[in-house]
């Protein structure tokens, strides 16, 4: 049987298939989902290594953020009490073992847990990640099958030439232009933050926030709140969706044409079923297993893409904040959201495996 | 053989040849973007107006943000550089920084992929591992954190173009090691390399001679998709303050970040060319990357005749992960269990 899946080619199967395959554990999920959660802990714990190690190579984080302010013997002596003077692997233990509990440091600039950073502001880079993927999901997907239907055809060269634009586009330029036509030169949406200074207000009145503003608006119960934070997301969603849409049009517009190209298609074609309902039903669903794993694995560049928008619009999230601490030389901050990112993105791609296992029993094995 | 033959088989001539249609329509595209981008990088000093740092000529100061026109063809910046001539410039700091971390990243990968690949064992193993572990990272923060380290997050010329162009080959490092490896593991089950062993072969021979000289023909696809990865990558450092100072060179990022206040007063000429010139420079590089990606791969080179039967394979490229896809599907599910 020909698989359509782009995730596992040959090339990269190859090799790690064949090991897998010498052993065939009948394939047992419960077994997938242990084997495969007992490897988040090597995958954070060598990112963690990483940050550390590069960021300590550069001497220590208090001479960095405050060296030159202050006179050298209170900057020895902020050093002797934040404990930057020991021994680094001493360091490097007690580090680990902060994470372990969950602690990722405090910042110097403002003296906050790096905890905290991250419940404050980790509301508004899920909500901008969520509008960026509506925006990719309704525009990519119906684009990638009308590509895949009209392959080789004009619609399919525009969409591709569409698509490498996407591709080719920072999302800080795509943010900056969408502003100058949209906020200034027709001036019908805001230029940036996340709503209205006043509505901002109310907005973190409400009992119990959530962060994201969308929610909270919902709660204040006021149509014209809830509208002002609709428009502020319009244009940092736009921005950032329609760069992902641009992956997951060449995504679905690969895996449609792999499934177009089946018997049953040509089956259900000759039974007079509608062109319309062959790529929407026939070709689309099957393609739709690889498409999801592959749209997991997006998050970290989704992260990426985060921070960068989010400084465009000044989009007060996690992103905003990173770039924030870089300038004020903050590294102990930015060290921490960094090792906090990376337990995030090895905790989703756990859950986006585990979501593909369910779906696709192919995967387990 | 004659000098037309040789010609004919020169990579890109050859591809010129090959393709039909849309794809040559995209390739030559492709190819001349590239070939301006080039050119402006090296005649750089011949092209631009003035200097990437100057502020003033013999008339006195530029003035800051002025309107495209007159003197300053695109206008000048909030700083008062001369927005024209800064990108100009900015091309020769993207191939600086491009062309550093690609021979780098290229180095690292290739030697780690081939040994692993080779030997296997726990070094593999463990090898494998970090780089997936790196490959998931978001790849923006990783160069972020090596940039720090390397420059204390502001630099000189020298400094931040292989402060950028080391954080993007840590980037870019776990891409190459994945390929050659994968390569490396099947060729190594090639009967020739058995048959080199038989005679006698010494294992760095093999390994150099046999398993390398056919493990990196692909390299060249790669190559050119990780350049306009870099590109964007350098572009997005400078845009979040990690980009080079601009009296040491002409950074689009960075002007871009610069640019972010004007665009709010209407002011849309320092932020519109330094964007167009990444855009363009990366779409240029993409069509030829994709373009020899597709004429390398039979199944999806556009045939000269009539199009033949539907291919049942979907789109897998010859180099995994040597498309746009590339952050996407080469991370394979398999081999995590």
């Amino acid at each position: 049987m020909t698989t359509t899946t782009t995730v596992d080619t040959p090339e990269t199967s190859g090799p790690d298939t064949k090991t897998a395959r010498k052993a065939p554990k009948s394939g047992s999920f419960g077994r997938y989902l242990f084997v495969r959660f007992l490897l988040i802990f090597p995958t954070i714990f060598i990112l963690v290594t990483m940050v550390f190690v590069i960021m300590r190579a550069i001497g220590d984080p208090i001479t960095a953020a405050l060296g030159g302010r202050l006179s050298a013997a209170d900057l020895q002596e902020r050093i002797h009490a934040a404990g930057y003077d020991r021994p680094i692997l001493v360091q490097y233990f007690e580090y680990l073992g902060q994470i372990a509990t969950g602690n990722f440091g405090t910042t110097i600039s403002d003296n906050q847990p790096v905890i905290d950073v991250l419940l404050r502001y980790g509301g508004a880079t899920i909500e901008l990640a969520f509008y960026a993927l509506i925006v990719a999901f309704i525009v990519g997907i119906p684009l990638g099958m009308v590509a895949a239907y009209f392959r080789d055809k004009w619609p399919d060269a525009v969409l591709r030439v569409f698509a490498i634009l996407a591709y080719a586009t920072p999302v800080f330029f795509a943010g900056l232009l969408l502003k100058l036509v949209f906020s200034v030169q027709l001036g019908v949406l805001p230029v940036a933050g996340r709503a209205g200074v006043r509505n901002e207000l109310k907005l973190t009145n409400v009992d119990s926030p959530t962060g994201i503003y969308l929610i909270d608006a919902f709660k204040t119960g006021d149509p014209d709140i809830v509208g002002d934070v609709l428009l502020h997301a319009i244009l940092p969603g736009l921005a950032l969706g329609l760069l992902t849409a641009g992956i997951f049009l060449r995504l679905v517009r690969t895996n449609v044409i792999g499934t177009l190209s089946m018997d049953y298609v040509d089956a259900a074609r000759s039974r007079g079923v509608s062109e319309f309902r062959l790529v929407r039903k026939h070709a689309y669903k099957p393609a739709l297993i690889p498409i999801i794993t592959v749209i997991g694995l997006q998050i970290a560049v989704l992260l990426s893409g985060a921070v960068l928008t989010e400084t465009t619009f000044e989009w007060k999230g996690l992103g905003f904040e990173l770039a924030e601490y870089l300038t004020a030389r903050d590294f102990v901050a930015v060290q921490g959201l960094v090792a906090l990112l990376a337990v995030i993105v090895a905790l989703t791609n756990f859950i986006v495996d585990i979501i593909a296992a369910l779906i696709d029993p192919r995967v387990r094995f | 053989m004659s000098v037309r033959s040789v010609w004919h088989k020169l990579p890109i001539v050859k591809h010129l040849r090959q393709s039909v249609g849309l794809q040559r329509g995209m390739l030559i595209v492709g190819l001349v973007i590239v070939g301006v981008f080039l050119l402006t990088a090296l005649f750089a000093p011949i092209i631009a107006p003035y200097g990437f740092s100057q502020l003033a000529d013999a008339d006195g100061n530029f003035g800051a943000q002025q309107e495209p026109g007159g003197k300053h063809l695109l206008g000048t910046t909030v700083g008062g550089y001369d927005v024209f001539s800064r990108v100009v410039w900015g091309s020769q700091t993207a191939v600086f920084v491009i062309v550093v971390a690609v021979v780098l990243s290229i180095f690292a990968g290739v030697f780690l992929g081939l040994v692993s690949g080779y030997f296997g064992g726990w070094l593999d193993r463990v090898l494998v591992v970090i780089a997936d572990a790196v490959y998931a990272f978001p790849s923006l923060l990783l160069a972020i954190v090596v940039s720090i380290a390397i420059a204390g997050g502001r630099s000189g010329l020298l400094v931040g173009v292989f402060a950028a162009a080391i954080s993007i080959t840590v980037i870019f490092i776990p891409q190459y090691f994945r390929v050659i490896r994968a390569e490396t593991v099947r060729i190594k089950a090639e009967a020739y390399v058995d048959s080199a062993k038989v005679i006698g072969s010494s294992t760095s021979r093999i390994m150099f001679r046999h398993v390398f000289r056919n493990a990196t023909r692909t390299l060249p696809l790669i190559f050119t998709l990780n350049s306009s990865e870099a590109i964007l990558t350098l572009a997005g450092l400078g845009f979040l303050g990690f980009g080079i100072e601009p009296t040491s060179a002409a950074e689009w990022g960075y002007d871009l970040n610069k640019s972010l206040s004007d665009v709010t007063s209407g002011i849309w000429w320092t932020s519109l060319f330094p964007g167009l010139a990444i855009v363009l420079a990366v779409l240029g590089i993409t069509l030829v990357g994709e373009s020899l990606n597709d004429l390398a791969d039979p199944r999806l080179r556009t045939r000269r005749r009539a199009d033949s039967a539907p291919v049942l394979t979907a789109e897998a490229s010859v180099v995994m992960g040597a498309s746009l896809d590339d952050r996407t599907n080469m991370d394979g599910l398999e081999g995590r269990s």
